[in-house]
């Protein structure tokens, strides 16, 4: 069904343009027409049907959902939630003193702001489209395992003592027994299809707007590397052999901010020139999970040495899981 | 009538605070309207996502960016 999308890059690099197939330039823009019209398509769809389906969860009902679970169950939903739930950094700090106020561990917090970034369903459809069932599972579960971990480090090396006075508030807030419900006078509107419609229409109207330049940037980088970078030249020097490649791939993706759907073409380039699968996976991943964004808002709330350790884990875990992928595959 | 506007100070704050404005505006009514931008006070509040409106201290919307006319029909219930 995606094959259409191929078909016009052909047409516009090698009809219109006169391209070509050989040249490094026709490739290079057959690949870029190709793939941001397949993209803003699949996008489209994605985004539109996963609103619809998840319109009326909003972080509030996740927390009630979340209040009084163990903590096995804790760690599991709440990175469950943050893979469904998309992603604003602005959100992160209401987010983090909301849930600690209501008594959720901390772990738990962090765990559902560790995958929120990470995995989103747009992301996830967009990895199944072009890259296909297994890389996807890898991603998702990568993701989701990196919350969880990252929720039970945060809690065993008692990261209560390292918060800012506003997370220590917000902490003690959760201690006081006079502050038990967080009540709001939210007018709760039942949801019927027109409203659900609505609401996708919304949605896809700012997720695209917000989205659609990382992704002609991402095809655009990925176009480059198509066209221009020999096929071998990846794999001779980063192939699996050279073990250094992994955290090298991490340590490159932490300057770099990108939203989930921008990597994803650039990714699939690398990836299609030899990158080893589990190279490219840490890469992804530490470009998304571990964002400057995010943590300058963290940084408000929680002290340069948590936020230090808790970038450093995020590290390690995406390094050992790009190894044990480039092992197993 | 006091309307609060919640939110750390990122785009979608400022646009959720003029949505207000034009709300208030449209419908002709005196309201004080506030940008309330400290954690300090927004905690009190109890909300998990930004930006958020509370009239006269009460929440009525968070984590949205609404449209004036929507504004508007939550001043009018």
């Amino acid at each position: 069904m995606l094959k259409i999308f191929t078909l016009f890059g052909d047409w516009v690099s090698y009809s219109i343009l006169g391209l070509s197939e050989e040249s490094r330039v026709g490739a290079a823009v057959q690949f870029f027409a190709d793939d941001t019209t397949k993209i803003f398509f699949l996008l489209t769809i994605m985004i539109y049907l996963i609103s619809f389906l998840r319109a009326g969860l909003d972080t509030d009902k996740i927390r009630h959902y979340l209040n009084g679970k163990s903590r096995f169950a804790g760690y599991t939903l709440a990175s469950g939630f943050g893979a469904i739930t998309p992603f604003c950094s602005c959100s992160s700090i209401p987010l983090f003193l909301g849930f600690t106020s209501a008594r959720i561990p901390l772990g738990i917090t962090m765990a559902f702001l560790i995958t929120s970034p990470m995995i989103n369903e747009v992301a996830i459809l967009l990895l199944g489209s072009l890259f296909g069932i297994k890389f996807t599972i890898l991603y998702v579960a990568t993701g989701l395992s990196a919350g969880i971990l990252g929720g039970i480090f945060i809690d065993l090396i008692g990261a209560e003592k390292y918060l800012m006075p506003i997370g220590r508030k917000a902490a003690d807030f959760a201690a006081d027994e006079t502050k038990s419900h967080i009540q709001t006078g939210k007018i709760q509107k039942s949801l019927n299809i027109k409203k659900r419609h609505d609401f996708a229409l919304e949605e896809f109207k700012t997720i695209f707007k917000r989205v659609w330049i990382w992704v002609i940037v991402g095809v655009g980088i990925g176009s480059f590397l198509h066209g221009f970078i020999p096929d071998g030249f990846i794999e001779s020097k980063l192939g699996s052999g050279s073990w250094w490649s992994v955290p090298a791939a991490v340590l490159l993706g932490i300057p770099l901010y990108s939203n989930a759907s921008g990597i994803i073409p650039i990714a699939q380039s690398l990836l299609a020139k030899g990158l080893p699968m589990g190279t490219t996976l840490a890469l992804m991943m530490s470009v998304v999970g571990a964002s400057l964004p995010e943590f300058t808002m963290l940084r408000q709330v929680m002290k340069p040495k948590l936020l230090l350790i808790f970038f450093a884990m995020l590290l390690v875990f995406f390094t050992i899981a790009g190894w044990i992928f480039n092992l197993i595959f | 009538m006091k309307i609060e506007v919640l939110g750390g100070g990122c785009a979608n704050c400022a646009k959720l605070y003029k949505s207000v404005e034009e709300a208030v505006k449209t419908m002709g009514i005196t309201a004080e309207i506030l940008k309330v931008e400290d954690y300090d006070k927004i905690i009190e509040y109890g909300i998990t996502s930004t930006p958020a409106i509370a009239i006269d201290g009460k929440v009525m919307s968070t984590g949205k960016v609404l449209k004036p006319a929507e504004v508007q029909s939550l001043l009018e219930a």
